[in-house]
């Protein structure tokens, strides 16, 4: 039953063959079952059951939607009303938010059922899932590696089958890199598309939430509900969105693909490379054109990265300051030890370097030479993109230059880390829309494709993945022991 | 670009950041290998460029002079870490 | 040596808008701790700022009443800083590209105009309130007041003197009233000025080292603390000590200026365009609206009144004080129908000491304009007489009633039937023969005890015009 796609599963509710409380109760059984993942943060395992129940009647009314009584997880990034929201920190983990985020909420109306919160590297800041307070989640295709960050939950229980589907957010990277290591499709969206709303931002220009699923299809249906306009953020825009499922059969024929040459260059893994040669020539036979593209800019995207997140996280994260929420230190003896003892205490230690690299980053005296340099750089990365998509209708390439290490082997160096992020950040920086899908394995392992479209062509990118996965099977596979 | 200790302690000041005094040189590492990294930016001729905030070339939508929200101080302050008669409280502000 | 000062003012004025800045919470004054701070007020994690319309109207009436460059792209900016009534630890404010740029205000000191320069307006969050009152050695905070929209008046370094600082003051509060953008409560804090004070020698270009006081808070209050930081730094300077740059709060009950060193500690308030909030687009069309909605400015009404109804410098500026006491003087005027000099009279005579002794302001005078018209009119078409109509004014102030009711209840109409007029001449010249003589022998200034036994007999209701008359030719028969 858990191997299923969401459609199937849809159907399954409709004809009777199994209720959305039978469906629940096998999933959370899942999650106790695979509690050593450590996917999850928090199982709200009553208020599914009950929200199940609901869902139940309202598909027996005949009023359900795709999504009523579906099992789905929330990465802990999104704000739950009365259920613990931690963001993967300790200052959080006392933290019951008092109000839904817009997407949050958007599910609920749809019907679908919250099986619980999702483990997440600290405030979305890692590439690992290591920096998480509750600490490392395991990748299910090999228990000693990462499932990648921040959306390392997320990516970890929808491939282990913990939940149906699951939301992620992504800055850098982080919904595209975690579904490429745990073999599972995931979408950035456009930037504005989907709400913040709710959302605990790390870097407010960048931070966007997207589907995390099996399939293209899946991830259609998800994004249906996550997409559109909210009055609540200022950021969001208005403008239509698509019937996402309604184009997923059109056809490839006189496709333009661009292939970055930065993209393939001395970073990548020759076994990569050749894996996502063949992904490649999946969509020549689908009737695409393919191009090499020159996109010069990228190569100072992790720098750019690396001042405007931090700069933005350093204020977005002053409100953890042990006054109205939170945690806050023992016996403060004045102002600044409360500040400093609540935040020393409750925060971790990227999460701490990158507040302290913002920090730096905006004082008096060096703004110019790296925030305006940064927002400068943006701008011509942002141009790149511009250019290429004039030229090409998608632009493909890897995910991550290697498939997932181990736990423990690049947190003692945070600048590694940051640099396997090479191929994800520069589209946060422009703001278009990506997708990671399976596409094959390197020793066992998962490689991600990367489809990188224009503004608001969530669309386009869904057909062009979905038409892979009509002709592969990549996205199907289950790691051994979750079957 | 390296940083010391003491840059180290003064921007930790400024982010009220408490940091244990043995991660200090842990961190003035780590932060000197990001200001090297973006060192790298300065290779590249950005004069005539202008400066990027947001991703798409928005213009701020503004909200209509209404007020929506009602009092929810009941809620809101069942989890804060003390409060009383209704005010959060914070040791001494001294002015 | 012969000093010269240097002023300049940032004022903070809250913008009278129903809902905050950023946040659909009400901005009402007085509401119980805390009831009025929403998610986004209280900084909650993920909650996202959206702007308030009527904060960008009443902040581009502002700038065209000071016929200020209106910027066609204005950005919001974080100010970074630790507080605990500042619950995002930034203040979300305007740097580089405030919404109002370059003005001016004209003042009048002594006599002389003077032009003050703006240098900006810009557009802000309010923070909240530290209470200090002991809570077991605790400070409270009240976060209602957080998100309240401010516009930050900055002013040029154009004062030479406190006192032209007080009227630089006076009049911007007089604007911003007159604008409907802030009600203007000092005590309420709606209205906040911190000044920039320096000395220089007389004749030198070079502007001296600036001390910032802090939230002073009414106009006499500046004028001290100004003085006495004008006369602390001399002393200091002329004592061989030099003024450093800081902020100092003013102590109006030891009335005296001292040093805030904690707040100054280290400021680098790190400002950087809010990404939660996009460039803010003003249009020419959006400007041509609001100027062609914008109210009759305090200088030209001024000026339209004297000349309009030919008012000296002194009724025309007390009738402009407010735009309510112009208002109401022109209602008065239109609709009692009586000539401007008689409405003046009555406003800035009866109706101001009534106002005053009873604390009120003009728009909460138990006498509306309609009633006070009610009253002159009956002054002009004679049927009472001005003494008789103060007396109807006090029962006015006290009741509802219109001045018709109050004189036909109690029968104060003036007789003007000369039969009955006639009768009691008559009988006044019968009971006084002695004075009738003294009268007819060339003593004119006898008239003026018959006209007030005539009067007192009739309870002065009589028409004293017609008194006059009629005593005349009896006395001279």
């Amino acid at each position: 039953m858990h191997t299923k796609t969401l459609i199937e599963l849809a159907q399954g509710l409709r004809s009777g063959e199994f209720s959305s409380v039978e469906l629940t109760q096998i999933f959370l059984n899942r999650i106790k079952q695979h509690q050593h993942l450590n996917a999850y943060i928090t199982v709200t395992e009553e208020a599914a059951l009950q929200n199940a129940k609901a869902a139940d009647v309202r598909l027996a009314n005949g009023k359900a939607e795709l999504l009523t009584g579906i099992p789905i997880a929330q990465k802990d990034i999104f704000c739950t009303l009365d259920v613990k929201t931690t963001c993967g920190s300790k200052m959080l983990d006392n933290f019951t938010a008092p109000y839904n985020a817009t997407i949050v909420e958007k599910f609920n109306q749809a019907g679908a059922v919250m099986l619980g919160k999702l483990n997440m590297d600290e405030f979305a800041m890692g590439s690992s899932n290591e920096t998480s307070y509750y600490g490392v989640v395991k990748n299910p295709w090999n228990t000693h590696t990462v499932p990648g960050g921040s959306s390392g939950g997320s990516a970890a229980a929808v491939a282990a089958r913990l939940a149906v589907c699951a939301t992620g957010t992504d800055t850098g990277g982080s919904i595209r890199q975690p579904a490429a290591l745990c073999g599972i499709t995931g979408l950035k969206p456009t930037y504005g598309r989907v709400s913040r709303y709710g959302m605990i931002a790390y870097a407010s220009s960048l931070d966007q939430g997207g589907p995390m699923t099996h399939s293209a299809e899946d991830a259609a249906i998800l994004l249906q509900t996550m997409a559109g306009f909210d009055e609540k953020d200022s950021t969001s825009v208005d403008c239509p969105v698509p019937d996402y499922r309604a184009g997923l059969n059109n056809s490839l024929a006189g496709l333009k693909i661009g292939l970055p040459k930065e993209f393939f260059g001395n970073g990548l893994s020759s076994n990569m490379a050749a894996t996502l040669e063949t992904a490649i020539n999946e969509y020549r036979k689908l009737g695409a054109e393919i191009k090499e593209i020159s996109m010069p800019n990228l190569k100072l995207a992790i720098p750019a990265y690396y001042v405007i997140a931090p700069a933005e996280c350093s204020a977005n994260l002053s409100r953890f300051d042990g006054v109205r929420y939170g945690y806050r230190c023992e016996n403060p003896v004045d102002l600044t030890d409360l500040y400093t003892r609540s935040r020393g205490e409750g925060f971790g230690k990227e999460v701490k370097r990158r507040i302290l690299m913002g920090t730096y980053a905006l004082s008096a005296g060096y703004y110019d030479a790296y925030y305006i340099k940064a927002q400068k750089i943006r701008r011509l990365i942002s141009e790149d993109f511009k250019n290429a998509l004039a030229k090409v209708d998608v632009i493909m390439g890897p995910v991550t230059p290697t498939t997932a290490f181990g736990i423990g082997e690049k947190i003692g160096n945070p600048i590694e880390m940051y640099l396997s992020d090479i191929y994800t950040i520069a589209i946060n920086l422009a703001g278009v829309p990506a997708m990671s899908i399976p596409a094959g394995f390197v020793a066992g392992m998962p490689v991600g494709l990367q489809i990188i479209g224009n503004y608001f062509a969530e669309d386009s990118l869904l057909n062009i993945a979905y038409q892979y996965q009509q002709v592969t099977d990549w996205h199907q596979h289950t790691p051994k022991g979750f079957e | 670009m390296s940083l010391t200790a003491d840059d180290v302690n003064k921007i930790a000041h400024l982010a009220r950041l408490g940091i244990d005094k043995h991660d200090i040189e842990s961190y003035a590492k780590d932060l000197s290998g990001m200001l090297d990294l973006m060192t790298r930016m300065g290779e590249l001729n950005t004069d005539d460029v202008e400066p990027m905030a947001h991703p798409m070339d928005q213009v701020q939508r503004l909200r209509p002079d209404v007020v929506t929200e009602q009092n929810n101080r009941k809620k809101f302050q069942a989890i804060a870490p003390q409060v009383e008669a209704g005010l959060y409280l914070v040791p001494k502000v001294i002015e | 040596m012969e000093w010269e000062t240097v002023i300049g003012l940032e004022i903070h004025t809250q913008l009278a808008t129903k809902s905050k800045i950023f946040s659909g919470a009400s901005t009402a004054y007085g509401a119980e701790p805390n009831t009025q701070a929403c998610a986004v007020d209280l900084g909650l994690p993920g909650v996202l700022p959206v702007l308030n319309e009527e904060a960008v109207h009443k902040a581009v009436i502002f700038g065209m009443a000071i016929e200020a460059e209106i910027a066609p792209y204005s950005v919001f900016a974080r100010k970074n800083y630790f507080y605990p009534d500042l619950p995002k630890g930034y203040q979300i404010s305007q740097m580089e590209l405030p919404i109002v740029g370059n003005g001016h205000l004209d003042i009048e000191v002594d006599g002389i105009m003077k032009r003050i320069g703006i240098t900006r307006a810009h557009l802000e969050e309010d923070a909240g309130k530290s209470l200090h009152e002991d809570f077991h050695g605790l400070t409270g905070i009240d976060l209602n007041r957080a998100g309240t929209p401010l516009l930050e008046i900055v002013s040029e370094p154009d004062m030479r003197s406190a006192k032209e600082a007080v009227a630089y003051m006076k009049k911007l509060h007089e604007l911003v009233r007159y604008l409907d953008i802030c009600d203007g409560n000092m005590q309420e804090g709606s209205f906040r000025c911190d000044a920039n004070v320096s000395v220089r020698p007389k004749g030198q270009k070079k502007y001296g080292t600036r001390a910032e006081i802090k939230n002073i808070n009414s106009f006499k209050f500046v004028e001290k603390a100004i003085n006495h930081e004008i006369e602390r730094q001399i002393e200091l300077i002329e004592n061989g000590g030099r003024v450093i740059q800081e902020t100092r709060l003013y102590d109006s009950v030891k009335d005296e200026t001292r040093s805030m060193r904690s707040k100054e500690e280290a400021n680098d308030y790190r400002y950087f365009p809010d990404p939660d909030l996009l460039p803010v687009l003003i249009s020419e069309d959006y400007k041509t609206v609001v100027k062609a909605q914008l109210p009759e400015l305090p200088q030209a009404k001024k000026h339209r009144f004297k000349d309009q109804y030919a008012l000296d410098e002194e009724n025309a500026a007390i009738l402009t004080y407010s735009c309510q006491m112009a208002d109401y003087f022109e209602r008065v005027l239109k609709e009692s129908g009586c000539e401007a000099k008689l409405c003046v009279n009555w406003i800035t005579g009866e109706l101001s000491a009534a106002l005053n002794k009873a604390g009120l302001e003009i728009m909460d005078s138990p006498v509306g304009s309609e009633r006070l018209a009610g009253l002159l009119a009956r002054i002009r078409d004679n049927t009472i007489s001005g003494k008789i109509a103060k007396q109807v004014f006090e029962e006015m102030w006290q009741s509802t009633a219109t001045a018709d009711e109050i004189i036909a209840a109690k029968g104060l109409k003036q007789i003007t039937d000369t039969g009955a007029i006639e009768a009691i001449i008559d009988k006044i010249i019968a009971d006084n023969p002695g004075q009738v003589e003294q009268y007819r022998s060339g003593k004119d200034k006898v008239f003026a005890f018959f006209v007030g036994q005539v009067m007192k007999e009739m309870q002065g209701k009589a028409n004293p015009a017609e008194v006059n008359k009629m005593l005349k030719v009896k006395l001279n028969q």
